[in-house]
């Protein structure tokens, strides 16, 4: 067992490591909606990325980022409010790169592998590169965790503090585009907001600080990935949806440990 | 910090700002110094917090320049602040995202006379003790400039003067300009250098016993409402106690009314 699961557990630690303080950000920010949006456009960065033959995990980012941009200039209008807008984003491209998918149709595409995961089959190389962009992820959290932290507790006073806060919203938008195009191979483009919103939830319940909240989730997101392959192993289901679930678990858990603490 | 120097920490030059095609903010000049006072006051929808946005940097003049001294230091206190409670965080974390030394924050603390809060939830306090935790927030960045929009809002009278009060202590200590919101211009004028009285422009401005016995202020105030009379006599007497004393003791101006 070990053997085949050793890869995959290596690319979902790294995976679940960084979701933890980043779901956390997510979760502080209201981002909830904002990572879907971003999870769509990444397949249809996939998409096109198929199309071009280029590396799909950059091409997804690249999805991420374009939609990102796309959000932050659409938010200087006041018309309409920012769920609205992610609403709209967000299944457009789902819907486009569905239909972009469907149009490529020279390869053999298996479409549920980006919908839903295909963690059982990553490459040596994907590991590699999925551990390389984890550190990377990391150490910019770290460097700038505190201002992080300042422009979401508020953005204004952060500003007035001198915090170059659209640069800071910029690089978290990054971070968290890359995790999401890192994380398609997981759990898939419609499973990846879960991944990382219910292990940080789950930590909310039992943390006291936002840094114990942020490894609490690392932790949480951890065990549910161990729980999640093992029964995927054992009970042959989906890895991508198993893993999920066993968050959601310990998410109902955190409920219950909270009330009666 | 020379306190013989009056520093010039920011200058409005013909300020104008439209929102949304909708004027708020028309042809204000106004100058904020070190060891100065400031109150802005003004009627519901003046444009007062526009104003101190404005001048923080926070929305663009859509004319007219905001000049502030180079490496400007800014404490701001802003009206309210709301909370997520996705986020747990206690009041000496919210505190520290602007101090790492643990020493200088618990020292801040207890100058502010909090320091039991260190440990709640910021989600957890009240109004009143949120607005000396922003306070004290503001002043662990040593500002040259402390901007407080409302400070006294959602605070009973006794703890509107032991903050104003406090306030008074502030500039003494730290020798920084002070730019402050109110609506209530019964308690600030005991304190304040200079009154500016807004309504979309600047009416008129200049010390509190002048303002108060301005044609302006009085069409502003007096007339909107009509037992207005009594707070007004009630304010020149305040301008009366204030003529004969500094303006920065610490009597409390409601012991000193007939």
């Amino acid at each position: 067992m070990i053997e085949l699961l050793l890869l995959p557990i290596v690319a979902g630690l790294a995976i679940v490591t960084v979701a933890g303080p980043l779901g956390s950000f997510i979760i502080w920010r209201r981002m909830a909606y904002f990572g879907d949006a971003l999870a769509h456009s990444a397949l249809l960065g996939v998409a096109l990325g198929l199309w071009l033959t280029i590396n799909l995990a950059v091409a997804a980012t690249v999805g991420c980022v374009l939609i990102g941009a796309m959000l932050t200039l659409l938010q200087r209008q006041h018309r309409l409010e920012t769920d609205s807008l992610l609403g709209i984003l967000s299944h457009t491209c789902l819907s486009l790169g569905l239909i972009a998918v469907s149009l490529v149709d020279n390869i053999h595409v298996d479409l549920m592998a980006f919908l839903f995961g295909d963690i059982l089959s990553v490459t040596d190389e994907e590991v590699i590169g999925i551990l390389a962009c984890s550190l990377v992820i990391v150490v910019v959290l770290m460097l700038l965790w505190r201002p992080l932290l300042s422009i979401t507790v508020d953005e204004e006073l952060a500003k007035v503090e001198g915090l170059p806060v659209e640069y800071l919203r910029l690089t978290l938008m990054l971070l968290i585009a890359l995790i999401i195009a890192l994380s398609m191979k997981v759990v898939g483009v419609l499973l990846i907001t879960s991944l990382l919103i219910i292990p940080a939830a789950a930590a909310r319940n039992l943390a006291k600080s936002p840094e114990t909240m942020a490894i609490f989730a690392s932790v949480i997101g951890f065990i549910g990935l161990l729980l999640g392959l093992t029964a995927s192993y054992y009970v042959d289901i989906p890895a991508g949806p198993a893993v999920v679930a066993c968050c959601a678990v310990m998410f109902a858990l955190s409920l219950l440990s909270h009330r009666s603490s | 910090m020379n306190m013989f120097m009056s520093d010039l920490l920011l200058r409005a030059n013909n300020v104008s700002v439209k929102i949304d095609q909708t004027e708020i903010l028309r042809d204000i000049n106004l100058t904020l110094s070190r060891n100065e006072i400031v109150t802005v006051i003004g009627p519901n929808g003046a444009g007062k917090t526009t104003l101190v946005r404005t001048l923080l940097g926070l929305i663009n003049p859509s004319s007219g320049a905001i000049h502030r001294l180079e490496s400007l230091q800014i404490g701001y206190m802003p009206q309210k602040l709301s909370f997520d409670t996705t986020i747990p965080l206690t009041v000496g974390r919210f505190l520290s995202l602007v101090e790492k030394n643990k020493t200088v924050v618990s020292k801040a603390l207890a100058e502010i006379n909090i320091t039991h809060l260190s440990d709640a939830p910021i989600q957890a306090i009240s109004g009143g003790e949120l607005q000396r935790v922003l306070l004290t927030r503001a002043l662990l960045k040593t500002p040259d400039l402390l901007v407080l929009d409302e400070p006294v809002q959602g605070v009973d009278i006794s703890g509107q003067t032991e903050l104003y009060e406090l306030i008074a202590d502030i500039k003494d200590h730290y020798h920084c300009g002070i730019l402050m919101i109110s609506h209530d211009l019964h308690l600030v004028m005991a304190k304040t250098d200079k009154v500016v009285c807004l309504n979309q422009h600047i009416c008129c401005q200049g010390h509190p016993e002048n303002i108060s016995n301005h044609p302006a202020y009085r069409e502003l105030f007096g007339d909107h409402h009509t037992p207005s009379i009594a707070i007004y006599t009630h304010h020149h007497d305040h301008s009366h106690d204030l003529s004969g004393s500094v303006v920065n003791t610490t009597t409390h101006p409601t012991a000193n009314n007939d």
